[in-house]
């Protein structure tokens, strides 16, 4: 009889029998590992939770929870599996979850991006038998360009903005893809501003040690005239809105993987795209796989059938499972609210 | 091609109209001659023909990037756009170079007097060559599918701005049968060349379907009114001796409609009408289903001929006696038009578009009730003071078209679009009740607003029942109100009918499934207006 899967989906999400725990669950459980703060993957409702020292306040600051906290590579016995948290390159705290029970190891990946940026803790590879992957952008069309020129597209954007004496006002996800932003431009050119979402985020990651540019939260009060052609970080969600028309004519802007396609670009209406993504590429995910060593590739949020077609076509045992994570989404509401 | 990439991205990243002149105008001002024809040429629907076929390019962007076809087509369902998903598979170019548009477009030409042994290392050179966008763009001159954004009015705004020539002027050179291969920078925009001339068309003037009520408009002294036409808009110049007819698209149609040879016999050298085009027999117009037939033939076999024959319903004269006579009032062009044409025998090919007569704007309101039995799609209203205008402008002239024919049906078939709609499901097929039965009877993919189209997608990935290619079958839930302009009886379609312009009026998601019509209902309004 063959063994029984390590980690299997089950209602409430990916959930380990032997170690009698859920990683990301969608639906309250006893005992949550957490990879990362993002809402799909750290929801409320949870008896405990679990994640790295760098994830844990952000964690605490969403939800309200008490977080018990790993050291990234510390091993912790669960039940009766060890666990490991890794790093994963994907927002500062984010983690890959090592579980090893009788001498099978399985990887959740959680969100993961291979090419290092200035914040995240740099991606490593960690050896296993069968390795959970996201596929968020798991087709060959999408490829990143190196951190430092994607960073020097924004600062030309600011610039010739600055020039024209106009606002810059960029879309990003207040947790994780603005602050890499924010370490990643050239923050000498002028005043930057921030959606109260963002800022907030900012307060705790500060909080925890990470070095980020000076940045002036947007309230009711401020007086803009005082910080012409300042460069704007606001949610997706906050640009659609009536928040924006403070900043007149403003030059809008994106940075997403989806900005990669001219078609998404140009329905999102805003003057720039910047193909910045916070997940693997295809050229990322195949050398993540590949440095993992697995014989077993599980696929679960993205382009999951065609990327399990294409792992069987490589030779792997591939297969799907269907979560609740949501990757990179534009269109969804971003769970912030500003008080 | 960098400098003409930096264009299109510029173009591509605004809806500012300004701006847009203003990206054009500057690469005018500063590209190789050479370079400023050809955008001149291609942002006038002028490119070069497609110099390969679409198959050989994804089993050679496919091989190139080393990945198997089915991973290629499944890339490009999600692109929606060919020249960009080979553009993006490939790998990052070996070395770049940067050489004119005129280079890649000659090289292009070059190409399709190739075979595609030879074709294949060229075409996988360029792609070595060219990165980023300038890789798209030239796929886009392989693929021979170019749209950039830019009508020809903002295009002619720019190339005055650049140029210094007026705009009217400009336009007016950038009409008819020229190629960017044939001319040049000098000849076609600077000078003003006689023997072009001759077949040379005015700039056609459009109209707005009119915003408020005809009554805002003002004084009923002030307009005239006359059907809406539904046929084919058509430009016809009687010049040195020989006939030419132009469609709006600028499309030189003289041998489509031999009919209209015989207007030599009747009209004076240097008479220009503009008009529409329209299968007419026994002094009605045919459905345009009659009309379509002759559409895109070169030729036209002699049955066709007789069963469809058309004629020029003239609306406007635009040249008199070899004068220009634009700036005239329309009132005094209609009378002039009216001289000419009243008195032509039916052998002529030419009819005097009539006048709808109205003293009040309630009275004409009620004659255009009657349009859809007068096989026509509502009326015209022109302001009788006003010169003949060129481009698509508000004021002078408002379609006033009769409200469009609508059924409810149910959503059962979606698709995804293709460019700026890649990723959404936009493209649906429709179907009304028969029985028990959903039968399709339409496709639809506009008159949503983006919210919906995301919505709706949303909807669509979570309730798809089957999947053929790029096609979803859904569950039936969805009732949407379809407009549409004609119904025609049809041996094509399972259903029987077919629609003319159907589009989505409204998603009625206050309608459960079992209320939308019923092929009764459809074939009821064959019955009435078919």
């Amino acid at each position: 009889m063959a063994k029984p899967d390590l980690l299997t989906v089950a209602e409430a999400g990916i959930y380990c029998a032997a170690g009698d725990f859920y990683i990301d669950p969608w639906r309250p459980v006893d005992r949550a590992l957490i990879t990362h703060g993002h809402a799909d993957h750290a929801r409320p409702g949870h008896a405990r939770y679990l994640a790295t020292e760098a994830a844990a306040p952000v964690i605490r600051y969403r939800l309200g929870v008490a977080v018990e906290t790993i050291r990234y590579g510390e091993e912790r016995r669960i039940g009766s599996t060890n666990v490991s948290f890794h790093p994963a390159g994907h927002v500062p705290g984010s983690a890959q979850i090592r579980v090893e029970h009788k001498g099978e190891v399985w990887v959740a990946s959680g969100d993961y991006k291979v090419a290092p940026d200035r914040l995240s803790e740099p991606f490593e590879p960690v050896r296993c038998d069968t390795f959970i992957t996201e596929c968020t952008f798991g087709l060959p069309i999408f490829r990143w360009q190196a951190e430092a020129e994607a960073m020097a597209e924004i600062d030309a954007w600011w610039a010739k903005n600055r020039a024209e004496g106009r606002f810059s006002v960029l879309g990003a996800y207040a947790l994780g893809k603005a602050q890499r932003l924010l370490a990643g431009i050239d923050s000498s050119q002028g005043p930057i501003l921030t959606h109260g979402a963002v800022e907030n985020v900012n307060d705790v990651l500060r909080g925890q040690g990470l070095p980020l540019p000076d940045t002036l939260r947007v309230t009711p009060e401020i007086d803009l005239k005082e910080h012409p052609g300042a460069l704007v970080i606001a949610t997706p969600s906050a640009m659609g809105g009536p928040w924006m028309k403070r900043f007149g004519q403003a030059s809008t802007a994106f940075a997403s993987g989806w900005m990669a396609l001219r078609g998404v670009r140009r329905r999102r209406a805003a003057d720039r795209g910047f193909v910045i993504s916070d997940h693997a590429d295809w050229a990322g995910l195949g050398q993540a796989i590949t440095e993992t060593g697995a014989t077993r590739v599980i696929a679960t949020h993205g382009y999951t059938s065609v990327f399990r077609r294409w792992l069987e076509d490589q030779g792997y045992e591939a297969g799907v499972i269907t979560t609740q994570y949501e990757g990179e989404s534009l269109d969804a509401p971003e769970e912030d609210v500003v008080e | 091609m960098r400098e003409f990439a930096r264009l299109f991205t510029a173009l591509d990243q605004t809806t500012r109209t300004n701006a847009k002149v203003a990206a054009l105008a500057e690469y005018f001002d500063r590209a190789p001659e050479a370079d400023r024809l050809w955008t001149v040429a291609i942002l006038s629907g002028r490119r070069p023909k497609r110099a390969v076929t679409a198959t050989r390019l994804r089993e050679w962007a496919a091989e190139r990037a080393g990945l198997p076809l089915w991973l290629f087509e499944e890339s490009y369902t999600i692109v929606g756009d060919l020249a960009e998903t080979i553009a993006l598979i490939l790998p990052p170019p070996a070395e770049e170079v940067d050489l004119p548009l005129s280079h890649w477009i000659a090289e292009v030409r070059q190409l399709a007097a190739l075979d595609e042994v030879a074709k294949k290392p060229r075409i996988l050179a360029a792609w070595e060559a060219l990165g980023g966008t300038e890789r798209f763009l030239y796929n886009k001159l392989l693929t021979g599918g170019f749209r950039m954004g830019v009508s020809q009015t903002l295009m002619t705004r720019a190339l005055s701005k650049a140029t210094g020539i007026s705009e009217p002027d400009l336009a007016h050179r950038l009409m008819g049968d020229w190629s960017a291969e044939a001319t040049s920078w000098e000849a076609l925009i600077l000078t003003d060349d006689p023997t072009a001339r001759l077949s040379r068309p005015y700039p056609f003037y459009l109209a707005y379907q009119i915003e408020g009520a005809a009554e805002d408009l003002g004084p009923p002294d002030d307009w005239f009114a006359e059907w809406k036409w539904d046929g084919i808009r058509g430009q016809l110049i009687c010049r040195g001796g020989e006939h030419f007819l132009w469609s709006r698209g600028e499309e030189l149609m003289t041998d489509r409609f031999p009919e209209l040879a015989a207007a030599r016999d009747w009209l004076p050298d240097g008479t220009v009408m503009d008009g529409e085009i329209l299968a007419f027999a026994d002094g009605h117009p045919l459905p345009f289903a009659a009309l379509q037939r002759r559409i895109g033939r070169k030729t036209v076999p002699k049955k066709v001929l007789a069963e469809a024959p058309v004629v020029l319903m003239a609306y406007d004269l635009l040249e008199e006696g070899g004068q220009d006579i634009r700036e005239i009032p329309f009132g005094e062009r209609r009378a002039r038009l009216t001289r000419l044409v009243e008195d032509l025998p039916p052998e002529a090919p030419i009819r005097l578009s009539p006048e709808a007569a109205f003293t009040d704007w309630t009275g004409l309101a009620t004659q255009r009730e009657g349009s859809r039995e007068a096989g026509v799609e509502g009326l015209m209203l022109k302001r009788r003071a006003a010169p003949y205008l060129s481009g698509r402008r508000k004021g002078d002239w408002w379609k006033w078209k009769v409200d469009p024919l609508t059924i409810d049906a149910v959503m059962i078939y979606a698709q995804a679009g293709h460019g700026r709609r890649a990723n959404l499901y936009t493209d649906f097929t429709f179907a009304v009740w028969d029985g028990p039965d959903l039968v399709p009877f339409t496709k639809a993919y506009s008159g949503l607003t983006d919210a919906e189209f995301n919505r709706i997608t949303a909807w669509v990935r979570k309730n798809t029942l089957e999947r053929f290619g790029p096609v979803r079958r859904v569950t039936p839930r969805h009732v949407f109100e379809i407009a549409f302009e004609g119904i025609q009886a049809s041996t094509r379609h399972k259903s029987g009918v077919a629609l003319r312009f159907p589009r989505m009026l409204r998603w009625r998601e206050d309608k459960p499934v079992e209320e939308a019509n019923t092929l009764a209902d459809l074939e009821a309004l064959l019955q009435q207006y078919g």
